[in-house]
């Protein structure tokens, strides 16, 4: 069964969008992840114009935000404080981020910008989380947590808050920060970006484990929002019809991954999810390195 | 030259037509098509329509349908420090979105190289100009070439041409298809009635190609209300998800 996008105009088969949206659903429940950095190439791949596939990404990952946010808010996993922190960051970011993928799309070079974030940022992720997990795997005795320090000189920074939940007191420049960093990267990948933020809170931030995914998926909330509205202004690219098909598969399938991956052991969670994200980038850098078939493309021209 | 005779043969054509015997009225090219418009609906996987028509005596007929026009920019990879990035583009203004075409017989068999070149009948005869006007022939030709393959590639272009078959000597019919990935827009549809050598008669149906229900209500509401449609994407996103959470924390 066949079904029209009104905005990407193509006609794609239902199944296959239900499919996509339950597999990447429920690798997104087995590993904790968003799975956008999954979708946004499959989507590019079966022939969603790159800026549609990644507009219409913000908007779905809205959705799978919210309702992982309230599984951990329940838990009292979310620190509301330090979410709002990152998102204040975030908003800017993203902002900066969609203005820059506009300039970038009139420059035809939009479609080698977010190659080449897929390539850098997934390789940089996956590997550091290859090395880690597979070191964790080999002395499985010492189990450390991951260590709660500051760097030197962010400690010398202005506007000190007490983030309770984290049990921090640090800069709120800290975290802005970073959500300004991930915001922009978040724009132009179509990801929420929580496989750059967790470990950039765990690491540079020193937050507890415990309240990383739940405060990142809600600042997440926010910034995928506020990409998802700046990209329908900008660029007509946001296509509900296309975000809600992938929806209703995604909150399906991960239903389904949570269950799965709790009879997974941790390290070997890790150890799969890094495997398929070097994965990804691998595919995405050979493309982009082997001569295409078509060296030509189309663009629709200006006025 | 040869336009001037075919003008002359068809000022003949007419004048005869209007003020002479009934038997010269049957000269006519007469067509329709079975609808003049191709909704594009939330199911939309393609359509066809037929095209059918007498032509009113002997000849050949051509039917090229031609979709709305846009301008493109046509962009070339170059590999750059080991990966291939866009490069040098092109501009090309007038591009039809959609272009096919259906004939009795081989094209090259009754049609004159001046004729289709004049007419455009065929996409070899496409008249792709660079926006920048002047450039290198070679390249010029290059990156037109690569616009019409890709169309092609699209579907969007006519790869051969389709037949039109004639039932009994008079009556004749051919297919018009079109893929789900048809532009919107106004079309034109031209037949050409071709005797001897000679254009008789052109006849042109108009087609609209356009969204409807749903979808239009969509792309109409991104168009021209883009804030509250992004607004409300997030909205019913963000409702979606709270539904979903709330639904299987029952379960």
């Amino acid at each position: 069964m066949q079904i029209y996008l009104p905005i990407a105009e193509v006609s794609v088969n239902v199944f296959l969008l239900l499919g996509m949206g339950g597999g990447v659903g429920f690798l997104s429940g087995l590993f904790g992840v968003g799975g956008g950095f999954l979708m946004t190439p499959l989507l590019i791949f079966i022939g969603i114009p790159s800026p549609i596939a990644v507009a219409t990404e913000a908007n779905q990952i809205v959705a799978s935000s919210v309702s992982g946010v309230l599984a951990h808010w329940r838990r009292g996993n979310v620190d509301f404080l330090m979410g709002t922190m990152l998102l204040i960051g975030g908003v800017i970011g993203s902002s900066v981020g969609v203005w820059l993928f506009t300039y970038l799309k009139s420059l035809g070079q939009i479609d080698l910008v977010i190659k080449l974030s897929y390539v850098i940022f997934l390789g940089i992720i996956g590997s550091l989380m290859f090395i880690e997990s597979l070191r964790s795997m080999l002395k499985k005795n010492s189990q450390a947590a991951p260590k709660r320090k500051t760097h030197g000189w962010t400690r010398n920074l202005p506007f000190k808050m007490r983030f309770r939940k984290s049990r921090l007191y640090i800069s709120a420049l800290l975290p802005i920060g970073i959500g300004f960093l991930v915001g922009i990267l978040s724009a132009i990948m179509g990801v929420g970006g929580g496989f750059v933020m967790v470990p950039a809170m765990i690491y540079l931030l020193g937050m507890p484990t415990a309240v990383v995914v739940g405060t990142s998926l809600f600042q997440i909330i926010f910034v995928t929002a506020n990409v998802t509205i700046l990209q329908a202004v900008n660029n007509h690219a946001v296509d509900v019809v296309l975000a809600l098909t992938l929806l209703v598969g995604a909150v399906i399938g991960a239903q389904f991954g949570v269950r799965a991956g709790a009879k997974l052991h941790g390290e070997q969670l890790r150890i799969l999810l890094a495997l398929m994200v070097i994965g990804v980038c691998v595919k995405i850098g050979f493309d982009l390195v082997v001569q295409p078939d078509e060296l030509y493309s189309l663009g629709v021209g200006g006025h | 030259m040869r336009t001037l005779i075919s003008s002359l043969t068809l000022t003949v054509g007419l004048l005869f037509n209007t003020s002479l015997s009934l038997a010269e009225e049957r000269e006519h090219l007469v067509v329709d098509l079975s609808a003049h418009q191709v909704e594009i609906t939330a199911g939309f996987n393609g359509a066809e329509l037929l095209l059918f028509g007498a032509t009113g005596g002997k000849g050949d007929v051509v039917v090229v349908v031609r979709g709305p026009t846009e301008s493109t920019i046509v962009r070339r990879k170059d590999k750059k420090g080991g990966i291939w990035v866009n490069g040098e583009n092109m501009r090309f203004d007038n591009v039809p979105g959609f272009y096919a075409i259906a004939a009795t017989r081989k094209l090259d068999a009754f049609l004159p190289w001046e004729l289709a070149k004049d007419k455009e009948i065929g996409t070899d005869f496409l008249t792709l100009v660079p926006h920048n006007g002047k450039g290198d022939a070679v390249a010029t030709r290059n990156f037109r070439d690569a616009l019409i393959r890709t169309k092609k590639k699209a579907g969007l272009y006519a790869n051969e041409v389709s037949e039109v078959s004639f039932l009994g000597n008079l009556l004749f019919r051919t297919d018009i298809k079109f893929p789900a990935n048809v532009p919107v827009g106004k079309y034109s549809v031209d037949v050409y009635l071709i005797r001897g050598l000679e254009l008789v008669e052109i006849k042109n149906t108009p087609l609209v190609v356009k969204k409807i229900g749903i979808e239009a209500g969509i792309f109409y509401f991104a168009k021209h209300h883009a804030l509250a449609y992004g607004i409300f994407a997030v909205l019913i996103a963000a409702f979606a998800g709270w539904l979903a959470g709330v639904i299987f924390k029952k379960k």
